[in-house]
């Protein structure tokens, strides 16, 4: 075992996954020589060499299409989007082009787009946006956002021995705060399997990404209140570990559904109704949201402190709602 | 550039090939008999022809909708082709899509987005796939017109000039996007001139003349084989029907239909060949009913062929279904 950040984690599973297998790739901008806005691909440049750590123009739609072709023919693309919220200039060439091939003609197209998203880092309306509903309803994409360091790096690895397009959600906060012992040897973590970070009885606390330490966070104080919580990281989001949800509803009859991407039609949203058509007759409660509210991402640190949710608020959800 | 008999006489079959089939597929289209709209190439088909003729078996087209006569080079059957037009099971992606939303990498054929120029940039990756494995293959994209104003379009031209890869980019100019015509779509008078921003070198052939097109893009494509890097191909033609087949296309002037009828593009090659003595009248008419068979055939394998049952369209979302799901 050794400790690694998240973001070591990323770059761990990129460089093996390059000496792995040759026809892995990175394409995006400022990814060779400088070795990413992040830093992710440092040193990326010297080892693979300038056609495999490749810097592009700044144009999304342009790299992120030209990575869908190079995987219709055989190669396992990854694309550094340099903020999440770049993604959206390459909206088109993900939701018709990558996410429809293989339902429309049968081409599976192994492509994963890294997508460093999320706030708490002061970056304003256009580099802290949580970018995952943007594509929540686009039939074929998977969309998975790790919480720790040890499902970033096997998630990663999932990610691109997929056939099918991934959105790697990668949260910028997490990138040097957290650390994870992680074992030597190659794993991966299976796309489409939630995990259980924290077990308990009384209350469901389902979220993923970043959020996941601020649920951790309320736990902690909840617990010491008598209130005991579970929390479920959902680390895939597209699709839904349905199974996972339903288990964590059926044993403690309380949720609270919380995420950083604003609330209306999120995740939450998705994971309340999933609930409430599979097993409304286990509530005691209705579900909560605990979200984002519906606005752009605030740039001062006040605002944006009230914006992102808080232990405190996860907290007097959880209160309110124990009192079912 | 010589070419051989043997592929003139090609690039003819499939010039017929492209014009009775997609005029079949009018036919039944205003008959009410297939599914969803018509979109032809009609008056055009030098384009599609010539390009997908001039290409090596293991290269890899990313076409547009006005583009039958690549699907049908590189192998796809007028049968499958007719298939997806009904919606059968046998038709190129099952009754998936529907008419030119076709795509098959069996035959090296990128499936086609209606998102105009999206082939652009897939086209460039392919190609870029090439130059990072050092495959002697090409690629080629096509566009239309319209195609051209859109961002794709620009950033396919500059990635790939920037870093010199095999592709060759055509564009079928027609002159109309959709109803929109080219003075209303843009200032320059060539396409071409946008290829020269991208420091791309270019060419402007007559896209009614299928042995300009086809060796225009052999060219190209050497170069890009060879390292040289992309070529920009306009096509200068004239679509000759509507946008589709509902379209009457009322907004093109009749004068302009008339003087681009002269140059039509199966016309012209029929009187190059019989010219230059490339051809007899026989080995036309032998042509001319080898593809008035071929269509009826596929015609008749379409209206043959099962429909896909409709559970069919909840499967294969996904190249690696999840497990357990």
């Amino acid at each position: 075992m050794k400790e690694i950040t998240y973001l070591e984690a990323i770059k761990e599973a990129l460089d093996e996954e390059m000496s792995r297998d040759a026809s892995v790739f990175i394409l995006g901008e400022d990814v060779g020589v400088y070795g990413g806005a992040f830093r992710v691909t440092e040193g990326f440049f010297d080892k693979y060499g300038e056609w495999r750590v490749l810097d592009t123009p700044l144009a999304e739609s342009g790299f992120t299409g030209a990575a869908i072709g190079a995987a219709l023919v055989g190669m396992r693309p990854v694309v550094e989007m340099q903020f999440a919220d770049f993604i959206s200039c390459a909206f088109d060439q993900l939701v018709n082009v990558a996410a429809k091939n293989h339902y429309r003609w049968g081409a599976a197209t192994p492509i994963v787009v890294r997508a460093p998203y999320g706030g708490n880092i002061h970056g304003g309306a256009f580099h802290s946006q949580c970018i995952e509903g943007f594509f929540y309803n686009v039939p074929g994409l998977k969309i998975v956002a790790p919480a720790t360091a040890y499902d970033a790096k096997g998630l990663l690895k999932a990610a691109i021995r997929d056939n099918d397009p991934v959105i790697y959600c990668e949260h910028k906060y997490l990138y040097r705060r957290i650390k994870d012992s992680i074992p030597e040897e190659d794993y991966v973590v299976p796309i489409g399997k939630a995990r259980i970070a924290l077990d308990g009885k009384d209350v469901s606390i389902i979220t993923y990404g970043a959020m996941v330490h601020t649920a951790l966070e309320a736990a902690t104080v909840l617990k010491d209140n008598g209130v005991s919580c579970e929390i479920l990281d959902l680390r895939t989001i597209l699709p839904l570990d349905k199974k996972s949800i339903l288990d964590t509803v059926k044993k403690t009859n309380k949720v609270i559904v919380l995420h950083e991407q604003t609330k209306t039609g999120g995740v939450g949203a998705e994971v309340s109704a999933l609930i409430s058509e599979h097993c409304f007759d286990y509530l005691d409660g209705p579900i909560i949201r605990v979200a984002a509210p519906d606005t752009p991402v605030p740039y001062s640190a006040q605002m944006e402190e009230a914006f992102i949710p808080q232990a405190k608020d996860v907290i007097s959800a959880v209160e309110k709602l124990i009192r079912y | 550039m010589d070419i051989k008999r043997e592929d003139l006489l090609q690039l003819y079959y499939y010039l017929k090939l492209t014009r009775r089939l997609e005029d079949r597929v009018t036919s039944l289209y205003h008959q009410g008999k297939i599914l969803g709209g018509a979109w032809t190439s009609n008056g055009t088909e030098a384009v599609s022809v010539g390009y997908g003729c001039a290409l090596e078996r293991n290269d890899i087209a990313a076409p547009y909708f006005r583009d039958m006569g690549v699907f049908l080079i590189r192998g796809i059957t007028a049968k499958r082709i007719m298939a997806q037009y009904f919606g059968k099971k046998t038709g190129v992606t099952g009754g998936k899509e529907g008419n030119v939303h076709i795509g098959d990498l069996n035959f090296g054929v990128f499936g086609f987005p209606s998102h105009l120029a999206d082939n652009y940039p897939v086209g460039t990756g392919a190609a870029l796939a090439f130059k990072i494995r050092g495959e002697k293959r090409v690629a080629v994209a096509c566009t239309g017109d319209g195609g051209t104003s859109r961002g794709d379009f620009h950033e396919a031209m500059n990635f790939a000039a920037a870093r010199k890869l095999p592709i060759v980019f055509i564009c079928n100019n027609n002159q109309y996007a959709y109803s929109t015509p080219l003075r209303l779509q843009m200032a320059i008078k060539d396409i071409s001139e946008r290829a020269r921003a991208y420091g791309m070198p270019s060419k402007i052939v007559d896209g009614n003349n299928v042995v300009a097109v086809y060796t225009a893009a052999k060219e190209a494509y050497d170069i890009a084989r060879n390292g040289g890097g992309p070529t920009f191909i306009e096509c200068k033609t004239m679509r000759m029907h509507g946008h589709s087949e509902h379209d009457s296309a009322k907004y093109v002037p009749r004068e302009l239909l008339e003087e681009w009828k002269k140059k039509d593009p199966i016309l012209n090659m029929e009187k190059y060949l019989l010219e230059n003595n490339h051809a007899k009248k026989n080995d036309i008419d032998g042509i001319d009913s080898r593809v008035k068979n071929e269509i009826e055939e596929a015609e008749t394998f379409a209206i043959e062929s099962a429909y896909p049952e409709s559970e069919d369209g909840m499967k294969g979302l996904y190249a690696t279904p999840i497990v357990g799901e």
